[in-house]
């Protein structure tokens, strides 16, 4: 097997895309079952979700939201431990964010509070990581469980906060205050018409430019710094980085922060980028499809854009499928779960056949250029 | 069992033409192999020459792509390796496959139970086993849990089941590596029992001495091929050596007197506890000096790994001191890895694969593991990957390593040249003192005669080097001075002229024979 690699376009681009076709024609079936056409469905759900700037605009913010939580979750997995707490980090990300969008909006200059909000959003997603953290690297305790557990500390914690200390007096419903215009992030629509260019309003800010590059930052941490060689060296044999004299417990905590502090960021597309406000339940699941377009996108950041932008589209289309067809809410989740299905827990079942259909390929292909060869 | 209807067959085992590639690998080649009825068969080979691949064929957890296998001159087709044992093949393998919480007992009968209540097959089995146990020297403690038992006890329970299961084909996967001397002795003895019952043997090692010691025939394998069968009368090791390598080797080393300088590794009274609340190590002393090589002989897992580790700094000490080349590394001064590497401490890990590698990392990032915060191999940011591929290529120029290839995966090295990388990788860093592990440990016969050469050079250089080994040949023909290591004790201090197999093996039971005893009280303590 060791002479004769798997090139990385077959193991990036071809298995994926394999199976998200195997997640698609299982979604065919389940379609069929509900007495809608699958071409049809698709068709929605393509046009939905691509078929206008406003289609475009809502799938690129959704994939932004992805790009965050999917980077918390890839990241940690790098140094060989599985980061469930995207949900909660990047809630306590948005309290992060909020705070300081209502104490300094107004007061000064987008310019100078950006840099600060963005600060603050990693600063409160990396601390809510840093307990767990702490536990596993000095006490033990499963970093799987703690993380769980702090989602559910975190939606708590933000209830008691938004419910006593920040929900505005004489209103009913359980959100903060608005944020002053001046310290939103800009509206992608507003941004482009600027310079000439028009397209329909839609929640796609700024932000997806950050996620972007930092979805870049985290590849050159990972493969071109010595932090991102030791957390590599850990994940992939923890006893072989001790001996390399690499601290675990110090790894850990590092790698655990920047996971939390990239989770946190989602808060900026979300609340400093469309909200406006802490609204209650604001992350909506997105921390735990993560660990999905995680495992989608091989925990490289790369593949986890491409990887957030399907499930971008799988968000938005499958919204418009629910308006078009009135199907209920969940399909999207459905929809989710086959991909997950198919390219996480199933993901061997296409690997094999392609990998040996390939090989087979090749190695004909080789011996007969040595026939060949051997004629001439 | 059926009745014999074939004209007594006169081989137990016969395979022709048996071929089998993996993708592109070609794993054996047309092999061809007669083991006699009644005979002790060697088969021997070099890491990857196809040994293992051959075993798990005629044991059924591969299919041959061609070729047949014939037992008692009848053939075959072994799908699975319930077709193997119920044609009387019986297979002990290198690690042994036994429930560390049940008994022997249970361990024997687990799978062949004779009917729905357990008690029944167990007093069956009983029975039997005590009967096979006389028959063959077997003895082993039925009812104890198989955790609280030796590794030779182990062995033996894994042979009980083979032959419980009515093996009349034994094939034992190197089973002397975990063994002391007097243990093998034993294994040899009672293997000549069962040949004398009339039950085939076939013996993988890579050990040319126990080939000569214990079998009637022997088949040579390289690189896939078979390419020699012989009686083991007629050969030796020098040629059994050229058949597996392919060309003349040189099996001892020539080595010159030592110039023992200054003690750079001292070690007083260091004990260390698990965190299972077992003593690992117990007040152990040594002393290393420039310009000699200490080797500790042991079987494994009487605390050498714990002392290797210990004093590079991976596991604490929990009391005793160490002065690593005029550092010191105790309680109140613990020491990282890191940290000991900058005294000037190499380490060449036991086992490459849970240490010393990185096996996803390419070969130039496995390189600088260890010393991957040096300065030459980082900028400000982001680490000189251009300069760290550079040092690697030219490393595995001087070290011969191949291929050479910087990006290719650690995993995808032989063992031979793993191995060279991570010694490399140590002693070009040009330490004072190195601490070696098992340095040939799943290496070919090839790079062990480099790699033997470049310690002893290492030595001459004036470095103070530490060598662990569970290869008493390894250990007898390197060092200078020996001591021996029994259950996180040092049993005594052998010097290399005295340092006979008899003696050692002894001594790694923990029992002193008298003429070191004599030695020791001489000198002072």
């Amino acid at each position: 097997m060791s002479q004769h690699r798997i090139p990385a376009w077959i193991t990036v681009g071809v298995i994926p895309l394999a199976n998200v076709a195997m997640a698609a024609l299982a979604a065919a079936l389940v379609f069929w079952y509900l007495n809608i056409n699958p071409l049809d469905a698709l068709q929605a759900m393509v046009y939905g979700a691509f078929g206008s700037s406003y289609g475009w605009g809502y799938t690129l913010y959704y994939m932004t939201s992805y790009i965050f939580t999917g980077l918390a979750v890839a990241v940690v997995f790098q140094a060989g431990m599985f980061n469930i707490g995207g949900e909660g980090q990047a809630y306590i990300g948005a309290l992060g964010v909020g705070l300081v969008c209502l104490g300094l909006g107004g007061h000064v200059p987008f310019i100078v509070l950006l840099p600060i909000s963005i600060i603050a959003a990693f600063v409160f997603g990396g601390l809510w990581a840093l307990i767990p953290a702490w536990l596993q690297a000095k006490r033990g305790s499963h970093i799987v469980i703690t993380t769980i557990m702090f989602n559910f500390i975190a939606a708590s914690l933000m209830n008691y906060l938004l419910i006593n200390f920040m929900k505005p007096a004489g209103t009913m419903s359980v959100e903060s205050a608005v944020f002053d215009p001046s310290s939103w992030i800009p509206k992608m629509h507003e941004a482009l018409a600027l310079i000439g260019i028009s397209i329909d309003r839609s929640p796609l800010n700024l932000s997806m430019f950050w996620a972007l590059f930092v979805a870049f930052a985290v590849w050159f941490f990972l493969w071109r710094t010595r932090w991102g060689y030791e957390v590599r060296a850990m994940g992939s044999n923890a006893s072989g980085a001790q001996y390399g004299g690499i601290s675990i417990p110090g790894t850990v905590i590092m790698i655990m922060i920047i996971g939390g502090g990239l989770a946190g960021f989602m808060a900026l597309n979300v609340v400093q980028g469309e909200a406006h406000q802490i609204k209650l339940n604001l992350v909506n699941q997105m921390g735990f499809t993560g660990i999905a377009v995680a495992l989608m996108g091989r925990n490289h950041p790369f593949g986890i854009v491409i990887a957030s932008l399907l499930f971008g589209f799988l968000t938005q289309g499958g919204s418009e499928l629910q308006f078009e067809y009135s199907v209920d809410a969940r399909i999207v989740v459905v929809l989710q779960g086959l991909v997950i299905l198919f390219s996480g827990a199933l993901q061997n079942m296409m690997k094999h056949p392609i990998e040996r259909l390939y090989l087979r390929v090749t190695s004909n292909r080789r011996k007969a250029s040595e026939e060949l060869a051997a004629e001439a | 069992m059926t009745a014999q209807t074939h004209s007594a067959a006169e081989y137990a085992l016969e395979l022709r033409g048996i071929d089998k590639h993996f993708g592109a690998v070609h794993a054996n080649k047309n092999i061809d192999l007669k083991v006699e009825k009644g005979t002790i068969h060697g088969i021997v080979g070099e890491n990857g020459a196809g040994k293992s691949t051959l075993m798990s064929i005629i044991y059924g957890f591969y299919e041959a792509d061609q070729g047949d296998i014939a037992i008692d001159g009848q053939v075959l087709k072994i799908r699975d390796s319930k077709t193997a044992i119920a044609s009387g093949i019986g297979m002990v393998h290198q690690h042994f496959m036994l429930i560390q919480n049940f008994t022997a007992l249970e361990n024997v009968v687990l799978g062949a139970e004779s009917g729905e209540l357990i008690d029944d097959s167990l007093d069956k089995a009983r029975t039997e086993l005590n009967r096979l146990s006389d028959e063959f020297g077997l003895s082993v403690p039925l009812d104890q849990p198989v955790e609280e038992l030796s590794v030779g006890f182990q062995q033996r329970i894994e042979i009980l089941k083979a032959l419980y299961r009515g093996a009349r084909i034994l094939i034992l996967d190197e089973p002397t590596g975990v063994l002391t001397p007097q243990e093998t002795e034993h294994l040899f003895k009672v293997l000549d029992s069962l040949k004398a019952q009339g039950t085939t043997v076939i013996l993988i090692t890579h050990k040319l001495r126990e080939i000569l010691a214990a079998t009637d025939n022997v088949s040579v394998m390289r690189r896939g091929e078979m390419v020699a069968h012989v009686k083991t009368a007629e050969t030796n090791q020098e040629e059994l050596a050229e058949l597996m390598v392919g060309r003349k080797v040189l099996l001892q080393v020539d080595k010159g007197d030592s110039a023992p300088g200054d003690v750079k590794l001292s070690v007083r009274n260091l004990s260390m506890t698990d965190s299972a609340g077992v003593k690992r190590l117990d007040n152990v002393s040594l002393d290393v000096r420039a310009g000699e090589i200490v080797g500790i002989a042991g079987v494994s897992g009487n605390g050498q790994s714990e002392l290797l580790e210990t004093l590079a700094g991976i596991t604490p000490v929990d009391s005793g001191t160490i002065d690593l080349n005029g550092h010191t590394l105790d309680v109140q001064h613990p020491m990282n890895p890191s940290q000991v590497r900058k005294a000037g401490i190499g380490h060449i890990p036991e086992d490459r694969h849970r240490m010393g590698l990185i096996n996803t990392f390419s070969a130039y990032e496995a390189f600088v593991l260890g010393y991957h915060r040096n300065h030459e191999y980082n900028g400000a940011l982001q680490m000189k990957q251009g300069a760290i591929i550079e040092d690697c290529k030219e490393k595995m120029e001087r070290w011969d390593v191949r291929p050479q290839d910087p990006y290719l995966k650690t995993a995808n090295f032989s063992g031979g040249n793993q191995q060279k990388l991570v010694i490399a990788r140590e002693i070009e860093q040009n330490p004072d003192v190195l601490l070696i592990g098992q340095p040939t440990r799943g290496v070919d016969i090839g790079a062990i005669e480099s790699i033997h050469k470049r310690i002893l050079e290492m030595r001459d250089a004036g470095k103070a080097i530490l060598l662990v080994s569970v290869e008493l040949d390894e250990i007898r023909s390197l060092s200078d001075r020996i001591l021996v290591m029994f259950d996180g004790t040092i049993v005594g201090e052998v010097p290399a002229d005295k340092a006979d197999e008899r003696t050692l093996g002894l001594m790694m039971a923990n029992i002193v024979p008298d003429d070191i005893k004599a030695l020791q009280a001489e000198e002072p303590a």
